[in-house]
């Protein structure tokens, strides 16, 4: 069994709007697994259905091989878009409350509380209470209190925001550490430089029908344009376009370099080799630059959402 | 796994420690007191104050039914005219002028009798004041007829019915005054529970959305146990505060009185003299050692434990309507609508139970709504110290156990959905479309 989370043709109703369609993810153990798609595609539903906040009308989710049950709640954290305290309550008392809500016995809780305060360095928070903190500090306490019950599965929905960078990156890093730890982890966001830095898998939901899904660099190769961005020193920069424009297309391109070269977009024609472009050009000046166009997933984001 | 234990704990001890509940909780009772004491002080003042009348008979024959008492003085003008007296009296600082005319009829007479006054008397007064002239004049005209007083004295007859169950219990008039105190003082109770414990309830579901946690907590806890958690917490601290009310409240009661020497039975009720004159200390303890009685005659087993279980559940119907609207809505300010619909079955059921139940305990109105849910806790609890057959009672506590476990789960349910549905304030029909989902 190599998917910790199996979503199967799970399908959601909201009166007669359709939230989900037979939509099927699978999210393989270990990974970072990111749910994309643009606002009110049916993320946050698939999300809530397997944390059993609301219930498929049809499908079935396996979480490690079982059909989901609420002896799940204990084996997922959850950190949901819309997130919020108790803000009369003091910090270490509601993180208590929280953990024992997950099942933790108050001792265990207590003890794992200490080591992530002490760890974010927040130890000195306990006795605060929630409204006389910022929103960033606030968001730091629901992470430690997701993760707190060590869970194999954690859902961060749009985890990154209200951070400033030093603290977005603290927040990565860990998030990082955890799935080392063999969490793993199902990440919702609308960052595409995030999902390009965490993501191991994508899945992409569009008007509550799933379009696309699998490991991202399969879907990046799927998507690439065998087109390479390439720059030469050259004396004669118009005639040089000329003879590159009879063998491949060409098009002009922007990127930095040191000296004023030709820049160039290339893209090969069918069956031509990487290695064809580069020994030719190399007959044709100093080769300054040569870097294959891999698409962004921005890029695929939004020609995904368009074709469809 | 079950929280409701760990729910309730949190939702009772931040409320405990809530710094207005503990402000409320305190200041409340001594405010009461404060307020009772200032009223009862001030109506004994005006109860200390001493009032002349003055009284011109013309007609000679009334006089003598005027005797000054601790709080009224008769002034009586001898041989002077209605304009030299009005004169007069209005210089005085007495309360006012009784004229009576000289007439050759009694009809005449009584028919001509007249008040002066500064300010318009008080009813206690005047009635105080015909009374006193009926029972002359009546007696003076009896007499006129040729008729002896004596005999219409002895020939008077007092009727008092006895009543007695087919049981043989004995039953006083007394009973059922007591039955009926019992019954209005626990609708009352359970009406004013209900709707400040109500609303605190709400508060507290509404909390949950406004701070946005709900769907942190809500991905560990099924609703149902949030909602009775929150209900069963909520309604601990109601009794909390209650309870230090009646004991804080009563403790001060009493120092007060002690040390100020108010009379609190006294506070607010105007006297009238007529009252005091005719009930004597003696059949004062006769009323009480009745009322006593009564108060033991009646089924009190059934009574308490009829009390504590329809009064329980009952609160915890409500409460978790209550919960409901707090579920549907996730500001305070949206509340308004749907709170009317709630109050208006527990009013329905007060008045019913004080005009129909008085008058028929066991008609059908009073019967019908007495297991009617909504309405039984208040009416089932004014039926019962006239006697109510034991499946009555469980029938109608079942049912309303019953309907308080579909109000949860109803509550639960829409408690799910609300919770989707941020910054939109809901219609009732949503609210029906939201049971499908």
């Amino acid at each position: 069994m190599n998917n910790l989370l199996e979503v199967n043709q799970v399908s959601k109703n909201f009166g007669n709007f359709k939230a989900l369609n037979n939509a099927s993810i699978s999210v393989p153990k270990g990974s970072i697994f990111g749910l994309l798609g643009p606002n009110g595609a049916g993320k946050t539903t698939l999300i809530r259905i397997i944390n059993q906040i609301t219930m498929p009308d049809s499908g079935t989710v396996h979480l490690d091989g079982t059909l989901l049950n609420a002896s799940h709640i204990k084996d997922i954290g959850y950190l949901p878009e819309e997130r919020g305290l108790y803000k009369s309550m003091k910090v270490g008392e509601q993180a208590l409350y929280l953990a024992q809500l997950k099942g933790l016995s108050k001792a265990e809780a207590k003890e794992r509380l200490t080591y992530w305060f002490e760890r974010l360095e927040i130890g000195d928070w306990w006795n605060k209470k929630i409204q006389e903190l910022s929103k960033g500090m606030a968001q730091k306490i629901q992470f430690v209190v997701t993760v707190l019950h060590q869970p194999k599965l954690l859902i961060f929905d749009e985890p990154f925001s209200g951070f400033d960078p030093i603290n977005a990156n603290l927040i990565k890093d860990e998030i990082l550490r955890l799935r080392e730890d063999g969490a793993t982890v199902i990440f919702s966001t609308h960052r595409m430089e995030s999902v390009e830095e965490l993501c191991d898998d994508i899945a992409l939901i569009h008007k509550s029908n799933k379009i696309l899904e699998g490991k991202l660099v399969d879907i990046k190769r799927q998507y690439k344009i065998n087109t390479f961005e390439v720059g030469i020193h050259s004396n004669n920069k118009e005639a040089l376009k000329a003879d590159l424009s009879q063998k491949f297309d060409v098009s002009l391109a922007h990127f930095k370099t040191l000296e004023n070269d030709l820049k160039l977009s290339i893209k090969l024609k069918e069956g031509d080799k990487p290695n064809d472009l580069l020994s030719y050009l190399t007959t044709k000046g100093e080769v300054t630059h040569f870097v294959e166009l891999i698409p962004s997933v921005n890029d695929i984001f939004i020609q995904t959402i368009k074709n469809n | 796994m079950n929280h409701l234990p760990l729910i309730i704990k949190r939702e009772y001890l931040t409320k405990v420690r809530n710094k207005s509940f503990i402000v409320m909780t305190i200041l409340s009772p001594i405010i009461m007191i404060v307020l009772i004491s200032v009223v009862a002080y001030l109506s004994e003042l005006n109860n200390d104050k001493v009032r002349t009348i003055t009284v011109l008979d013309a007609s000679g024959l009334v006089k003598d039914v005027f005797e000054n008492t601790n709080k009224t003085k008769y002034n009586f003008l001898e041989n002077m005219s209605l304009n030299d007296a009005k004169k007069l009296v209005k210089e005085t600082n007495s309360a006012g002028l009784l004229y009576v005319d000289k007439f050759e009829t009694i009809e005449d007479i009584s028919n001509h009798i007249k008040f002066y006054s500064e300010d318009s008397p008080s009813l206690t007064l005047i009635s105080d004041l015909e009374t006193k002239l009926e029972n002359k004049l009546t007696n003076l005209k009896l007499q006129k007829e040729g008729i002896d007083l004596e005999t219409i004295r002895a020939s008077n007859v007092l009727i008092n019915i006895a009543q007695e169950s087919f049981e043989g219990e004995e039953i006083s008039k007394i009973d059922n005054f007591a039955k009926l105190g019992f019954g209005i003082a626990a609708g009352y109770l359970l009406f004013m529970f209900i709707i400040i414990y109500g609303n605190m309830i709400m508060r507290s579901v509404i909390e949950e959305k406004t701070s946005r946690i709900i769907e942190i907590i809500i991905s560990s806890v099924k609703p149902v146990q949030l909602l009775l958690g929150k209900i069963i917490g909520t309604s601990l601290v109601g009794l909390t505060q209650f309870i230090i009310w009646l004991v804080f409240g009563g403790l001060l009661m009493t120092v007060v009185s002690l040390v100020l020497g108010v009379n609190f039975s006294n506070s607010g009720i105007p006297q009238q003299e007529i009252m005091q004159m005719s009930s004597g200390g003696s059949d004062f303890n006769f009323y009480f050692e009745s009322f006593r009685l009564a108060l033991v005659s009646l089924p009190l087993m059934n009574l308490i434990v009829a009390f504590i279980l329809f009064f329980i559940c009952g609160y915890l119907l409500y409460s978790s309507l209550y919960a409901a609207i707090g579920a549907a809505v996730d500001s305070e300010t949206d509340t308004q609508q749907f709170i009317l619909p709630i109050i208006m079955p527990l009013m329905l059921a007060v008045y019913i139970g004080i005009f129909t139940v008085i008058e028929d305990p066991h008609g059908t109105i009073s019967t019908v709504f007495s297991f009617i849910p909504f309405t039984s806790p208040v009416v089932m609890l004014m039926r019962i110290p006239f006697g109510v057959p034991l499946w009555q009672q469980l029938v109608s506590l079942f049912i309303l156990i019953a309907t308080f476990m579909f109000a949860v789960w109803f509550a639960a349910k829409i408690y799910r959905v609300g919770i989707l549905m941020y910054g939109k304030k809901p219609t009732y029909k949503e609210l029906i479309k939201w049971m499908k989902y």
